[in-house]
């Protein structure tokens, strides 16, 4: 019989284990997956993982979407560690398109230097500004940030659709909702020759590394980890709630902002009624999956922009469903879930006899 | 691993047919456990324990923390399995798997921490834990019977939320007797309870030793076990260093078995007050919890170089009053509390500590210390004041100095400034914060509860760290259940119960009874 035992204390050998274990798992129903599809498994595997990063142009792809996937994770990883549950990065990152990109039509004929710096600040302080809100909501009202936070995603986005419909139409668009393309200067420079990758990337590492040092190395850090921990070791230091749930919420906030106008300033170069496949969802993902530890967020983030680059090829060369991406991070989360319990657990197994014996 | 007995240990009447005559099992023990060893990942907890209790005898298992006393009770109880060793219940080799086993053959247990339901009444809590044949009509009545037999009365319709923590225990001594036990194992039973209390308990007990019942008695507190246990088994890291009889025993004597070297006395020299260094007046705060207590009307003053203390039955609002003067809950007006003459009232417990305060909670896991981090993390949460910090961001040789530091200067026995908190065992996580705090040199202390759990060498030192604060001139302020502490440590004396403050009475104007009857609410 098999049985569940608590460990004495938490297995740190587990915790690397549990993502891999993960991984491994979500192959296998893939595997799985892909056979009752009627595909031949070795090449759907093929065109899924290998194929989109065969060329160098598929490399610069990966890291291209992987760049925003980390920044939001390592800003939501901050709030995480301090129990703030901020679900609406996808929200912060519209917002983050907006002001970015309503900076690049205000200043459409500009050539200065300093047309795209002022668009990534705006940016930012766009992203914040919508965490923001939630913030007030859950220190000022009590309201759950998960629940603020999510619903304001809905309304970032419907004021992106409204502004790509209405006042910011491209009047030369043939009527598409869709913003004029941004002048070169409000364009993020190219970082490898020959394929769309930006210096998004070198921006999103460095804030990698900032919110280490953050987290690891500052007081504010340090008592942002006590709040998530333990709740009341933090009052008892004095550690004050409304500072951990703002500077949580913010730090989000502005992670996907920047995210969101490396987007609309990087490969799509205007703004459209969408401007993220979900980057903001799947960085929740890329958060737990990559421990919210930051080496682990950068290798996470490479894992889920390979999914959705592999689930676009397979779309293309095995004619499979779009949903097929979904279907893939929802399998990774949920086995990582699972083998999350064998951090706190292990297996053992026990002999029937002896309960047998008293029968 | 126990052998399966060939009888099933659970059926107790077959094991009255086949076991010998009245007469006879006088002489059988009724509990006799040999080389029982329990070993975890990181410890042997028990480690050839041979122990024998006799039928209608109090028997005391006396140790430190750690010295692996509740996981042997555990053992005997089902909680959990040993990994070697034999239980033999009277005269039948028996495997216990399950507290449900353990009842079936007639053990029964008084937990330290009383598991209840706030809500339900006495009756209905009572069915929820005995075995449904025993629970059903008649059961109120009975609960009646057996609480006037043995002095323990207790009215069954009262919701549990309206009783004193003593009534609590008191429901469940009688969930416990209704079971018809012949041992009963009380797990540090008087912690909660008033002096006057302890004696009635006490009589309780004979009384039930007296028709038969054995008892094992696991405490701390060795007056109480000289006075009411027939013997006593010492345990030291997991193996018996003695047995005895505790009434011939002294209270030094039994100490020393259990630690194995002479306890330290504290030099206790006349106070010098000086300036109020901690007011309260006039703190009136409603409880955030339904079933907790309020407080009204507190008003206290702690000098610099004194030590006052503040005596009561646990759940009489000291977690309030502790929690609104560390700043962990905020008061309405400022004036309400002053540190070294500031008023405070509206301060947190960050801009208290800035004014000089220090606070040792009672829970040391979650609040005191975070469970998962490493000491240094852990002296870095109260102490980055003390130079562990520079421009926002940690010194992390500092902290560790801070740490070691602490670990040095108090003995705490831990693995190193990495070591996680949850990783000491209670006394010494205890040191460590009690530490942490002092090394901040406050001008004002306040422990809650400092050496609950903790095993008594190490109480001792504590208690002389705390005298040693007092003579450097700090304002201490003590919360304590354990009368003996206060009256050992203390200049003066107060006692909370329900919720409301005594005026501060000097030690030596005051007694024991005196503070017992205040601590009963019986008089104001």
């Amino acid at each position: 019989m098999l049985k569940l035992e608590a460990r004495p204390e938490p297995s740190r050998v587990a915790g690397w284990l549990s993502p891999l274990l993960a991984a491994a798992a979500t192959l296998v129903v893939g595997y799985i997956l892909f056979t009752a599809l009627g595909k031949d498994p070795s090449l759907a595997f093929h065109a899924f993982f290998v194929k989109p990063v065969s060329t160098r142009y598929g490399i610069g792809e990966l890291l291209l979407k992987a760049t925003p996937l980390m920044l939001i994770a390592v800003g939501l990883a901050a709030g995480y560690r301090a129990n703030v549950w901020n679900i609406g990065a996808e929200g912060q990152l519209t917002m983050g398109a907006i002001a970015g990109g309503g900076v690049a039509l205000l200043f459409q004929d500009s050539t200065s230097a300093l047309v795209l710096p002022a668009m990534l600040v705006a940016g930012v302080v766009g992203g914040m500004f919508w965490a923001a809100i939630p913030a007030w909501l859950r220190t000022r009202c009590n309201a759950s940030e998960i629940l603020t936070s999510l619903m304001l995603v809905y309304v970032a986005t419907l004021t992106l659709s409204l502004l790509v419909h209405g006042a910011w139409r491209d009047p030369e668009g043939f009527n598409f909702p869709q913003s004029k393309m941004f002048s070169d200067a409000a364009l993020l420079p190219i970082l490898l020759a020959e394929t769309r990758l930006n210096i998004a990337l070198p921006m999103a590492l460095a804030v990698v590394a900032l919110a280490w040092l953050f987290m690891r190395r500052s007081l504010a850090g340090f008592q942002m980890r006590v709040a998530g921990l333990a709740p009341a070791a933090a009052n008892y230091a004095g550690i004050s709630g409304h500072r951990t749930v703002w500077l949580g919420m913010l730090i989000g906030g502005a992670c996907a902002g920047l995210a969101g106008v490396g987007e609309v300033a990087g490969p799509i170069g205007q703004l459209l009624p969408t401007v993220s496949p979900g980057y903001g969802f799947a960085a929740i993902i890329v958060a737990f999956v990559g421990r919210l530890h930051p080496l682990g967020i950068v290798s996470a983030s490479l894992l889920m922009s390979l999914l959705y680059l592999g689930g676009e090829s397979a779309q293309i060369n095995l004619a499979m469903p779009s949903a097929v991406t979904g279907l893939f991070q929802g399998t990774l989360l949920f086995f990582l879930l699972a083998a999350d319990v064998f951090i706190h657990y292990r297996l053992r197994f026990v002999r029937w006899s002896r309960r047998a014996a008293h029968a | 691993m126990p052998v399966p007995s060939e009888s099933y240990p659970g059926s107790t009447n077959r094991m009255n047919s086949t076991g010998s005559p009245d007469t006879v099992s006088n002489c059988l023990p009724r509990l006799r456990l040999s080389g029982i060893t329990k070993a975890y990942p990181s410890v042997v907890a028990n480690d050839g324990i041979d122990l024998t209790v006799l039928p209608g005898e109090i028997h005391a298992v006396l140790g430190e923390n750690g010295a692996g006393k509740s996981t042997l009770m555990k053992i005997i109880y089902g909680v959990v399995q040993a990994d070697a060793g034999t239980i033999i219940w009277e005269g039948i080799e028996v495997d216990i798997e399950s507290p449900a086993d353990a009842r079936r053959l007639g053990i029964g247990m008084v937990f330290q921490n009383f598991a209840l339901f706030e809500t339900l009444t006495v009756v209905e809590n009572i069915a929820l834990a005995i075995e449904a044949g025993r629970a059903g009509p008649g059961l109120s009545a009975r609960i009646r019977d057996v609480s006037a037999k043995y002095g323990l009365p207790l009215d069954p319709r009262r919701p549990i939320h309206t009783l004193s923590v003593g009534e609590r225990q008191r429901v469940e001594i009688v969930r416990c007797l209704l079971q018809d036990p012949r041992l009963i194992i009380m797990d540090e039973p008087t912690s909660v309870l008033t002096p006057q209390a302890v004696d009635k308990l006490f009589a309780t007990l004979r009384r039930l030793a007296a028709e038969g019942c054995s008892i094992l008695y696991i405490s701390h507190k060795l007056d109480e076990i000289r006075a009411l246990c027939h013997k006593a088994t010492v345990l030291r890291a997991g193996r018996v260093t003695g047995e005895c009889d505790p009434r011939k025993e002294s209270s030094p004597s039994l100490a020393r078995m259990m630690i194995g070297s002479d306890l330290p006395h504290p030099r206790h020299r006349e106070a010098h007050a000086g300036k109020p260094s901690l007011v309260v007046s006039h703190l009136t705060l409603a409880s955030e919890d339904p079933f907790g207590t309020s407080l009204s009307d507190i008003s206290l003053t702690v000098r610099a170089g004194e030590i006052v203390g503040i005596a009561g039955v646990s759940g009489n609002g000291q977690n309030e009053l502790m929690a609104a003067l560390s700043g962990e809950r905020m008061q309405a007006d400022a004036a309400t509390v002053k540190i070294l003459g500031t008023p405070a009232g509206r301060l947190d417990a960050a801009q208290r500590r800035a004014l000089g305060l220090a606070f040792v909670p009672e829970e040391r896991l979650g609040r005191g210390a975070v469970p998962e981090m490493s000491l240094a993390d852990n002296a870095l949460l109260t102490a980055y004041r003390e130079g562990l910090v520079a421009h926002g961001f940690i010194r992390v040789g500092a902290m560790r100095d801070y740490a070691v530091g602490t670990i040095d200067a108090f003995g705490v026995k831990a693995g190193g400034a990495d070591a996680a908190a949850q990783s000491l065992s209670g006394g010494n996580l205890q040191k460590f914060i009690v530490g942490r705090e002092m090394r901040q040199r406050p001008r004002v202390l306040i422990a809650s509860q400092p050496t609950w759990g903790v095993d008594v060498g190490a109480a001792a030192q504590i208690r002389q760290a705390l005298l040693d604060m007092r003579d450097a001139g700090a304002a201490v302020l003590v919360v304590s259940e354990e009368l003996d502490e206060l009256f050992e440590i203390c200049d003066g004396l107060a006692v909370i119960a329900q919720g409301r403050l005594s005026e501060v009475k000097p030690l030596r104007e005051t007694s024991i009874e005196e503070i017992g009857t205040l601590m009963s609410g019986s008089a104001a």
